[in-house]
């Protein structure tokens, strides 16, 4: 209230305002059309709303150094991962072997690195993979609409009730070859339909709005349409869902490694050297220890980054 | 509602029909003696009554139409190969009692507590509650489940005594499994709980109740938990389906005869029938408990209500 009183102007303060306060100061009427600020793009703005959130930045900055580690890592410990040296097995960590050694003398700096690649290759290469299927399928599900988008949904409604982790054992039984290949495919082969629902569902969403509307009446090709509109309309979506679906890809080897479906000696991954670790859990526990860690802090980085891109990436979508 | 839910017993009844038959083609065309080592050291004449027990002697097409009449029709999915005289149904049904117990106790536990805990930060949002529960629900989606069981077993085991590390049938056997299954649906719960209930805090119609002076309490318990809790009932389905694969390392590290711990080791034996029977059994169960699920939501969410 205070405030409010003291902006109210008396009657006679009124009057004694000059006339020259009341005169247009140079606009004219074009001036409301002139851009104030600069132009920020769809990219730019999700960076700057990205830069707010200081978790996620903290998530970034763990993902980086992960990658810098299993990258250069190998190289940086000076052992190959699979030296053997019978003169030092089950070493504690120490300042020769930073991570310790394993039951066969091998040292573990450099082989969680390297099952590092192994892990996290599977991860982003699975739900890339899984994504780019998944989007293809729910665009064209979406697009043509109909007969064949019942047909093509009914399909991914059947696969995704099969219990996922019963395919990938069941793949693996069968190919019986245990190489990278093998997993990402059986990781994969159903692993897209999630993707495809995700897509198709905001395809739909969009081919409704009047901003497509308009652009179908003001003619423009529907190629055009896809390229301009839909396109970079669902993109935000697709990665938030790889970002959330890596940890899941990089969990699911670690399990199947685990019960011995997975990477195979001497090539190795994190859920098999956990695997491993396992058996000596009771006297050497920082074998198990690393490894963990590792897909703690993965699992940690990609969750919290993908809530962070979720934010950033679909602001329709922030609480 | 009657239209759909037979139409869903329709997909359902055909995705089990599909899941059977690609199971059953895809063990049958592993290259290689089904019967393994085995065949080799059997006598000629042996070997031949083996395969006329276990109708290899067939050709694959009447193989399956054998399986599948005996399956349908007398519930019966075979005899192990590795283990003669086992019945799969039998062995079957053993096993996923065993592997209910823990299971299903741990899905209720994990519930409990998850809600507790999702209703405890939701409550006390940016405060100190709210970021310990986050932080365990953070570590509990993290951290991957053969690490917590680990822990629990050298904590509990080796430094304090107080438990048994293995074995089964005594009720204190059961408490480290448990505890160790329930983590992830603890920290799923919560996290998801806390984010509807925000989500339903911000609606309309709390500030509607607010406004007519409702008090806080009834507000939380009427409206915001009611439908808050919805949504949960959708990732309940994801719940069952964590705990078939976490029974597959918790019931290997804790010695649990149940049915993870009988796929496993049939997938390391190459136990072909015994793979193919688990396989669907398993597959039933899952696709059963989402019709469940579903059903359950259209009937507790007037909004999705399908005409």
């Amino acid at each position: 209230m205070v405030d409010v009183k003291k902006r109210m102007i008396s009657n006679q303060e009124w009057e004694d305002i000059p006339d020259e306060k009341f005169k247009v100061i140079g606009t004219d009427d074009f001036s409301g059309d002139v851009i104030a600020r600069p132009k920020v793009g769809y990219w730019a703005d999700a960076w700057r709303r990205f830069k707010e959130n200081k978790i996620a930045l903290a998530a970034l900055c763990i993902m980086v150094l992960l990658l810098f580690m299993v990258t250069f890592g190998p190289a940086i410990s000076g052992y190959n991962f699979e030296q053997m040296d019978t003169n030092a097995i089950n070493q504690a960590p120490s300042a020769e072997h930073w991570f310790g050694t394993d039951s066969l003398g091998r040292d573990l700096f450099a082989r969680v690195w390297q099952a590092g690649r192994v892990s996290l290759a599977i991860g982003i290469v699975g739900a890339v993979v899984a994504s780019v299927v998944g989007s293809i399928y729910g665009g064209i599900a979406a697009y043509f609409g109909g007969i064949v988008d019942d047909i093509m949904m009914r399909i991914v409604e059947i696969l995704l009730s099969i219990p996922y982790l019963i395919i990938v054992i069941l793949i693996s039984v069968v190919t019986d070859s245990k190489s990278m290949g093998t997993m990402m495919l059986a990781l994969t082969l159903t692993g897209w339909c999630g993707i495809a629902r995700l897509v198709r569902g905001q395809m739909l969403q969009l081919k409704s709005q009047e901003f497509v509307l308009a652009a179908g009446a003001l003619g423009v090709s529907p190629i055009k349409t896809i390229m301009r509109h839909m396109i970079p309309n669902t993109i935000g979506l697709i990665i938030v869902a790889i970002t959330f679906d890596i940890p899941g890809y990089i969990f699911s080897e670690a399990f199947l490694s685990y019960i011995g479906l997975g990477i195979q000696p001497p090539n190795t991954s994190w859920g098999a050297l956990a695997s491993a670790a396992q058996q000596n859990f009771m006297f050497y526990p920082y074998q198990l220890f690393f490894p963990a860690l590792m897909i703690a802090l993965t699992m940690l980085s990609f969750t919290l980054l993908g809530d962070g891109l979720r934010d950033a990436l679909d602001p329709k979508l922030r609480k | 509602m009657f239209k759909y839910i037979l139409k869903r017993i329709g997909y359902m009844l055909l995705t089990l029909l599909i899941i059977a038959t690609a199971t059953f083609f895809m063990m049958h065309s592993i290259p290689g003696d089904p019967l393994g080592e085995m065949a080799n050291k059997l006598p000629p004449q042996a070997k031949a009554n083996y395969y006329a027990k276990h109708g290899l002697d067939k050709s694959k097409g009447e193989q399956y139409l054998i399986f599948m009449k005996d399956m349908i029709l007398k519930g019966d999915l075979g005899e192990s190969l590795k283990y003669p005289g086992k019945s799969i149904t039998e062995t079957l049904a053993k096993n996923s009692k065993v592997s209910g117990t823990t299971g299903g106790l741990a899905l209720v536990v994990g519930i409990t507590i998850g809600i507790t805990l999702g209703i405890v930060a939701a409550l006390n949002k940016n405060k100190w509650p709210d970021y310990i529960v986050m932080f365990i629900a953070i570590l509990g989606i993290t951290i991957p489940v053969f690490v917590s069981a680990a822990l629990l077993q050298y904590l509990f085991t080796v430094k304090w005594q107080l438990l048994p590390t293995t074995g089964w049938g005594k009720p204190k056997n059961l408490v480290l499994p448990v505890i160790a299954m329930c983590f992830g649906t603890i920290a799923t719960y919560a996290r998801y709980l806390k984010s509807n209930m925000l989500e339903v805090m911000g609606q309309d119609y709390i500030l509607t109740a607010e406004a007519k002076g409702v008090n806080r309490f009834h507000i939380i318990k009427d409206h915001v938990l009611k439908n808050a809790f919805l949504p949960c009932i959708t990732i309940l389905g994801g719940q069952i389906s964590g705990i078939f694969t976490g029974s597959f390392i918790i019931e290997k590290i804790f010695g649990i005869p149940g049915l993870g711990f009988y796929y496993v080791s049939s997938i390391n034996d190459r136990d072909y029938t015994m793979i193919i029977g688990t396989t669907i059994f398993a597959a039933v169960l899952f696709v059963v408990a989402q019709l469940i699920i579903d059903i359950a939501y259209t009937i507790f969410d007037p909004r999705i209500r399908i005409q």
